[in-house]
């Protein structure tokens, strides 16, 4: 599903923001990536969203090698991996229903979709009362919500959240993460960017540590320690 | 792209120039500026060139005979006149016809006084072929080319007029040329900043849309119809401007100059649009879209 072999990144000055890293994430898993601010997390958030090109190695998602997806074909690559964000990105000028439905209408889904789609997203993230509110009517955690409906709603294979939580009190939190992992029950394969190490010990699942740009760990939940 | 896709573009598009309305404003005051100033140029170019292809048709070159040529000769110059591509029409005029013409200007009230020359024709060797332009410019070409001709004697040219009225017609030409491109330029700069600014007003949408999975031209489309609809906004409103103002100003000039109504006459308001309204439609859909595209291609790489 997602496979990363060899694969550094280097900016122009400095030390390289990914080393050397190589990962296998099997369908349907729930992974944790953890590590400091300037690990390279969100480097590799942004790989895999091919918002940028590896220096060396090899990127594979769903079998595909990313080298090989042209510019062209980015938009329909992109349809397969959902992404979420810490500060939700949500359009301030639109309600909750219509930012969801604008990830619809950007892949050019027909109206019927729309309708019918928009409602069961709502439902599954518990805000179906709420579907005229604008975002700046919403407590943090609801935008959240929204943000994984918005994520969700084209039904891709893969959820990449990137520090989802960081701007959430606990309690928002721990709604949001139980809401990510019902998702991955459905069998959406799950990767979660975060320094919360509360949680990433709570919630005993894989976790891959970087630091420095070096993966030092890969373990799963239970043999994980900070 | 799906009919429900373009809508909703075609959607965005309008609420772009409705959030941007400030610089939306600015550019459309600039386009409609641009469209009305190349009406104006366009219809007093139309009324000159109208004017001045009267006036040409007015401008006769006179080819005059050797004495004594055979009327043989002379049909054959004619045949060679008629081939010539700068002769819009000619006529031949008799030796007693010019007689007849010179009389009813120069003894005009005084019959008695033309009468005494009698049989005695005095214009004899003025038979001459009158010859009529299509293009005034071209006269010392036909000139040259009739001197040249065995059986002429004389060729009679009007070179001031020809060349007054071939230097006006290019002079307005150049003048209109220039500030249609100049303001052309500024329109296309004006709705390239307009695109712009709804570009970096929109920024964080943009990004969100693509890393969604929006296709190019998804994210292109509503700013092109931004720059289309601008263009067009641009371009209908001093259409319905130039349309009532030159009724109202070819009625004033008729009603209050009587004198010109009868040395010029001004082209039907209907005539004028027929030609100026696609051409203003076209500028304004164009100028919007090489506008809009141009900021696309330098602000939005996507």
């Amino acid at each position: 599903m997602i496979r990363l072999d060899h694969v550094s990144k280097s900016y122009e000055v400095g030390k390289p923001a990914l080393e050397d890293v190589t990962i296998h994430i099997d369908p349907g898993e729930f992974v944790f990536v953890v590590g400091d601010s300037g690990s390279g997390k969100s480097t590799l958030i942004r790989l895999l969203l091919k918002e940028l090109e590896p220096t060396k190695g090899k990127i594979y998602i769903n079998g595909q090698d990313l080298k090989k997806v042209t510019h062209k074909k980015i938009p329909m690559y992109r349809r397969n991996v959902g992404v979420v964000f810490q500060n939700f990105r949500l359009l301030p000028d639109r309600n909750v229903y219509e930012n969801i439905a604008f990830a619809m209408k950007v892949v050019e889904s027909s109206n019927r979709e729309i309708k019918k789609r928009v409602p069961t997203m709502l439902s599954l993230v518990g805000l179906a009362a709420k579907y005229k509110s604008r975002p700046s009517q919403l407590s943090g955690g609801e935008q959240q919500r929204v943000a994984i409906a918005r994520a969700l709603v084209n039904e891709p294979k893969i959820i990449l959240a990137d520090e989802p939580t960081g701007n959430l009190d606990s309690d928002n939190t721990w709604e949001i993460m139980r809401l990510l992992e019902e998702i991955n029950r459905r069998g959406t394969t799950v990767v979660v960017v975060t320094h919360n190490m509360e949680i990433v010990r709570a919630m005993n699942k894989r976790v891959i540590t970087i630091k420095k740009g070096v993966v030092v760990s890969d373990v799963g939940g239970d043999d994980y320690e900070d | 792209m799906k009919i429900s896709t373009h809508l909703y573009n075609i959607g965005q598009g309008i609420k772009n120039i409705w959030r941007n309305k400030l610089f939306s404003l600015a550019s459309i005051a600039t386009m409609t500026a641009c469209i009305f100033l190349f009406g104006i140029f366009y219809s007093l170019g139309t009324n000159f060139q109208t004017m001045l292809k009267e006036a040409e048709e007015g401008v006769a070159v006179t080819c005059f005979f050797d004495k004594g040529i055979s009327q043989e000769r002379i049909d054959e110059i004619g045949g060679e006149i008629k081939k010539r591509p700068e002769v819009a029409s000619y006529n031949f005029v008799s030796a007693e016809q010019a007689w007849e013409n010179y009389k009813e200007v120069y003894f005009e009230g005084h019959p008695e006084a033309a009468e005494s020359f009698r049989e005695d024709n005095p214009l004899a060797d003025s038979a001459n072929y009158e010859i009529y332009l299509s293009d005034v410019s071209m006269q010392s070409t036909l000139v040259s080319y009739l001197e040249g001709l065995d059986g002429v004697r004389k060729v009679n040219k009007s070179e001031v007029a020809a060349k007054t009225l071939t230097d006006i017609n290019s002079a307005i030409t150049i003048v209109s040329m220039a500030i249609v491109i100049i303001l052309l330029f500024v329109s296309v700069f004006l709705i390239s900043n307009t695109v712009m600014v709804g570009i970096s007003v929109r920024r964080e949408e943009i990004a969100i849309m693509k890393l969604i999975g929006a296709k190019d031209a998804f994210v292109r489309a509503p700013f092109v119809v931004e720059g289309i609809a601008i263009g067009l906004i641009g371009s209908i409103i001093p259409l319905v401007l130039l349309f009532f103002i030159y009724e109202k100003v070819v009625a004033y000039a008729a009603s209050e100059f009587n004198f010109l109504s009868s040395m010029v006459s001004f082209i039907p308001v209907k005539t004028i649009f027929n030609t100026l309204v696609p051409i203003s439609l076209i500028l304004g859909v164009g100028i919007g879209w090489v506008g809009s595209r141009l900021t696309l291609h330098k602000h939005l790489r996507v």
